[in-house]
């Protein structure tokens, strides 16, 4: 079957994708800038059509631990939220890390702290990529810079989430949320009518019972988990490191950006050009895994790496790992809900050359 | 071949609508198309602008500071907006309850009073369409066929027999618009 053509918001191409891509249920509860996923849903009642379940539940926190449940018997399911919802839902995701269950969970960031603002923001990359809930653990985030992407990365989200068994984020925000953008669908695809060995269905007389839970009080058990753990984030750190470069190669200056800040800083590097200043980006699409390796190689280089996101500064740290002391990085970016504009980062980058 | 555009203007005029049958029509004839709206408390307070992006090539930034045209709806939208139009660009304006008229003299302006004919046509609610039917005489960048298969997109079925009447509309707003 062909892809469709649409024009679509970032919210409901999330929805839409989520039910081509088979999934069996979501779980969500509304909150600005991310409501029209769950209100496309309940207009499209994908119930009556795949028989994926779409509920509206009391809460976040209710939202989350059905996740859970519905992780725990195999089947695809999903939920989303934004920053101040995200944040409710930790405990449940930190649980869900911890029992080694896939899902999809999908952050459409606000500015923050507290409830701060409903416009774009890209301050929750720490609690998206360095764990969120406790304990050690690591979610697989893909950050969509398109409408398009926010269709593409839900089925790849729900494979890479059973590949690992580990849950899997998409972190976008309330630019790519709220615009509307051209987008291709993929066809319906079919719910899965099996489930994976691990899944607690009820205990058949041929196997062992299943169990799913994140506790083991002994001491050892619980160490030789976490070895398994850090193992498994090992192999997703080597397989599945995901970015794309934009005229890197003869660059002097590079911009490393995700998401809305990355569209602007192709913006920026269009202008830089046409000034004379030679500029790459580099976009993280995977933000855990990091592309460290990549911006490592580029830095050798690179007259200086400036790292571009809505946020006091938090990619800007796992850049300068990655970079480690090679060349100078600096980190820019608006707060509050406002979208860095293209020409801010370039007056930016050229007070940096000039001001060495 | 690329036109960044900003409509504002009050809630409830048709701002978001507009740029959403402009982002339709030239998706039609197979160019890259952005739509921003502005969202939230600005929204609900009263006035309501959207970034739209037409080009032939991938469209890098949906949201930019500088615009090839402004649509310009109201005082507050002029007073916000006029100063964004890039040196060279376009202001289209409706002379509705505009009290201080654009001034800058770097770009070209025009005046089209689409809230004075819509009333005259005895369909304010084709207001938009006849501010739309400016714009693409001084942009011709969308076939009229194509906006009609955006409006048939973006309308619910139910509305579609106002289809004609906003194609009339499309037509009086080429008619009425005026270089100032």
């Amino acid at each position: 079957m062909e892809k469709e053509l649409r024009l679509m918001k970032g919210n409901e191409a999330v929805a839409e994708a989520a039910i081509r891509a088979g999934a069996d249920g979501y779980f969500g509860y509304p909150i600005t800038p991310q409501s029209e996923i769950l209100e496309y849903l309940m207009v499209a009642k994908p119930y009556e059509t795949t028989g994926m379940v779409v509920l509206q539940a009391e809460s976040e926190v209710a939202a989350i631990n059905m996740v859970y449940g519905g992780a725990g018997c195999g089947k695809k399911v999903m939920t989303s939220s934004s920053s101040p919802g995200i944040s409710l839902k930790q405990e449940g995701i930190t649980y869900i890390a911890g029992a080694e269950l896939p899902c999809l969970i999908v952050n459409v960031v606000r500015g923050g702290p507290g409830l701060g603002t409903i416009q774009p923001a890209q301050s929750d990359y720490f609690q998206a990529t360095k764990g969120g809930g406790h304990g050690d653990y690591h979610l697989i985030v893909l950050a969509p810079a398109s409408v398009q992407e926010m269709a593409d990365f839900v089925g790849l989200s729900f494979d890479l989430a059973f590949k690992y068994r580990n849950p899997v984020m998409m972190l976008s925000d309330g630019a790519i949320g709220q615009m509307m953008e051209k987008v291709w669908l993929s066809p319906q695809k079919e719910r899965s009518k099996t489930v994976p060995e691990w899944a607690t269905t009820g205990k058949p007389p041929t196997r062992e019972r299943n169990i799913i839970t994140s506790l083991d009080l002994d001491p050892n058990a619980q160490e030789r988990f976490n070895q398994k753990l850090i193992d498994k984030y090992n192999l997703i750190k080597e397989k599945e490191v995901r970015y794309e470069e934009f005229q890197c190669d003869d660059a002097e200056y590079l911009f490393v950006a995700y998401g809305t800040s990355a569209r602007v800083c192709q913006k920026a590097v269009q202008l830089c050009r046409a000034d004379g200043i030679k500029v790459g980006l580099l976009r993280p699409i995977t933000l855990f895994p990091f592309p460290s390796k990549r911006i490592n190689e580029l830095a050798d280089k690179m007259k200086l790496i400036l790292s571009i996101e809505m946020s006091a500064g938090q990619m800007v740290e796992d850049v300068m790992l990655s970079v480690n002391g090679k060349v100078p990085v600096y980190h820019f970016g608006r707060m509050g809900g406002i979208v860095t504009a293209p020409d801010e980062v370039v007056e930016f980058l050229k007070s940096k050359i000039i001001g060495g | 071949m690329t036109e960044e555009i900003i409509i504002a203007g009050f809630g409830g005029q048709g701002v978001l609508s507009m740029g959403k049958i402009m982002a339709y029509s030239a998706m039609m004839q197979d160019m890259e198309v952005s739509w921003m709206p502005s969202y939230g408390p600005e929204m609900r307070g009263g006035t309501a602008n959207v970034i739209v992006i037409i080009s032939s090539d991938r469209i890098s930034s949906p949201i930019v500071r500088n615009f090839d045209t402004a649509i310009i709806l109201n005082q507050q939208s002029l007073d916000k907006f006029e100063n964004a139009v890039k040196p060279g660009g376009v202001l289209i304006y409706d002379g509705n309850g505009i009290t201080r008229h654009p001034e800058r003299k770097d770009i070209t302006i025009y005046r089209v009073d689409a809230a004075e004919e819509a009333g005259k046509m005895n369909s304010p609610k084709t207001f938009n369409m006849i501010v739309l039917g400016g714009f693409l005489k001084v942009k011709p960048l969308i076939k009229l066929e194509n906006v009609i298969k955006g409006l048939k997109k973006s309308l619910p079925e139910r509305y579609h027999n106002l289809i004609p009447m906003n194609e009339k509309a499309l037509e009086r707003g080429r008619e009425i618009i005026k270089k100032v």
